[in-house]
């Protein structure tokens, strides 16, 4: 009786651990089938690089090139934001602060985490675009910059939540080494802390940055949308995320430009894979 | 001989429970005071405080008074106390950087940039250390080839090139061989000549083998310092007999 109980339990847990990957088969395959059906009818550099998408003029022009680049901008911009003050943050709370302010900011950072995008977004909307507006003297303010702004806030608590781990696991022993060479507390920091964290502070990084190319309502509210090959940050641009949340509602299914929604979907998750397993490359690293 | 290191009336706590009780000192200057000690007994606390690396523990408080060459250690600014006091941990901790760069690491970081002053400082600093012998001709490959003792003495280097007057010591050989120990201790006993030197060992051995002096500690007390000779043949306290013959502790 007991064996047949240990059987049974073994067998679940076996089949829970095989539904998480095997969820993601699925959803991979069905990504795949759907998205790889566009290429019956446009040739893949055709898609990557064409620079106009126009889904539903006839013929329909599908080049994902503007919005690739609508995505890079905004990440980019939304990375030289809070990469800076995403490590500051972390070092300053694993290093500096007084702990009673540290546990203070750490709560500060998970309810930044907490808040919906979409919550962000209408804030963002009602706040940051009139004052981008205003301050570059633009006929909008619905801009790649914007979006950086906005989504920077978004990545701030992953690069902080995780730099501050990384560092706070450098051991003690590297900390009191470097002090009792008579190095400064900032001398500890930047030339003994940070190169021993770098492969998490690098993961942080990049799972900050994952996070921000994947994000969609925020984006999607802010940037303006027009699918135009972005040549300034100050422009209003659509990335990959905002045009399949915006566009699939309305998309005949079955038809080219269904097709091509999937197919971005594919480049999306190309993209945030490759981010994952860089960020995991560096956190492996940083075990051994 | 003249007084290095003056300690009177010291009391320290971590957060209630106290860690040194009324603790009076002296360390004389270019001695090896060797400290020991069953754990908890307050060594590693006493040796931490002479560099005020204890302070890092925000339930630390303390009481009384220290001085070094005559002056209050914690009216000295705390980095250059750290440069004057240096410190050897108990696992080597070689930074993974070359040879050279280990060495360099502190007077670079004091300041000093031209290479050539730079060498000649590690030069001196791997020479004192016994070290130099063993990795001149590869001064530029990974301190990690080295073995453990190599390692610990490329540390004792390290802390050499800030040019301290006083090292301490936290059971620097606890994870080495005998033979590496061996020549750690013997760098130790030729490092007096320059150098005042505190050495906390858990190894009852080690004490009476490099020891000018040695101080016995229980329960964050002062059991009895003297002589390591006459300690280890005739000490004053039942306690610190009991100890070196290994009866406790």
């Amino acid at each position: 009786m007991r064996k047949v109980k240990e059987f049974i339990i073994e067998k679940l847990i076996f089949l829970s651990g095989l539904a998480s990957i095997f969820f993601v088969v699925l959803i991979f395959l069905f990504l795949m089938k759907e998205g790889l059906s566009v290429f019956k009818t446009i040739s893949f550099p055709d898609f990557i690089g064409g620079n106009k998408w126009y889904p539903i003029s006839e013929p329909a022009q599908l080049g994902i090139k503007p919005l690739i680049l609508g995505s890079l901008l905004v990440t980019l911009g939304a990375a030289i934001i809070s990469i800076p003050i995403g490590i500051g943050c972390a070092i300053y709370i694993a290093e500096v602060a007084p702990k009673k302010l540290k546990e203070f900011l750490k709560a500060g950072i998970e309810l930044l985490a907490a808040i919906p995008s979409v919550v962000l977004g209408f804030v963002g909307m009602v706040t940051l675009v009139p004052f981008v507006k205003s301050i570059f003297h633009l006929p909008t303010g619905l801009t790649a910059i914007s979006g950086s702004i906005m989504l920077a806030f978004m990545a701030m608590p992953t690069i902080v939540s995780i730099a501050e781990d990384a560092l706070y696991s450098v051991p003690k022993i590297y900390k009191e080494g470097a002090l009792a060479l008579g190095a400064t507390h900032w001398q500890t920091i930047y030339r003994v802390m940070l190169p021993a964290s770098s492969s998490g502070i690098l993961a942080a990084v990049m799972l900050g940055i994952g996070r921000v190319i994947g994000e969609t309502m925020a984006v999607m509210m802010i940037t303006g949308n027009a699918a135009v090959i972005p040549t300034s940050i100050l422009q209003p641009v659509r990335t990959l995320t905002a045009t399949i949340a915006a566009e699939m509602g309305e998309a005949v299914v079955g038809s080219e430009h269904y097709f091509a929604l999937f197919a971005v979907g594919i480049v999306l998750f190309v993209i945030s894979f490759a981010i994952n397993v860089t960020a995991d490359i560096f956190l492996h690293g940083e075990r051994k | 001989m003249v007084t290095k290191i003056n300690i009177k009336n010291l009391n320290i706590w971590y957060g209630n429970s106290p860690a040194i009780k009324n603790l009076n000192i002296q360390i004389l200057a270019n001695e090896i005071l060797t400290v020991i000690g069953p754990s908890n007994s307050g060594k590693t606390t006493f040796l931490r405080m002479l560099n005020r690396l204890n302070e890092l523990e925000l339930s630390f408080k303390m009481k009384g008074l220290v001085e070094i060459d005559g002056k209050d250690i914690t009216k000295i600014d705390v980095e250059l106390l750290r440069k004057k006091v240096g410190m050897v941990f108990a696992l080597p901790l070689p930074l993974p950087l070359s040879i050279f760069d280990n060495v360099a690491y502190g007077p670079r970081m004091h300041g000093i940039k031209n290479k050539n002053k730079l060498m000649e400082i590690s030069e001196k600093a791997l020479k004192e250390a016994y070290l130099w012998d063993e990795v001149k001709d590869r001064l530029s490959t990974s301190a990690f080839k080295l073995s453990g003792g190599q390692q610990q003495r490329l540390c004792i280097a390290r802390t050499l090139a800030v040019e301290p007057d006083i090292i301490l010591f936290d059971e620097p050989c606890s994870g080495l061989d005998p033979i590496s120990t061996a020549k750690v201790e013997e760098a130790m006993v030729r490092l007096k000549e320059h150098y005042t030197i505190v050495l906390v060992t858990n190894n009852v051995k080690q004490a009476a083998r490099v020891g000018d002096r040695t101080a016995f500690f229980l329960s964050g007390e002062l059991i009895e310092v003297d002589k390591t000779q006459k300690m280890f043949t005739a000490p004053f306290d039942q306690r610190t007999d009991d100890y070196i013959r290994g009866i406790f502790g």
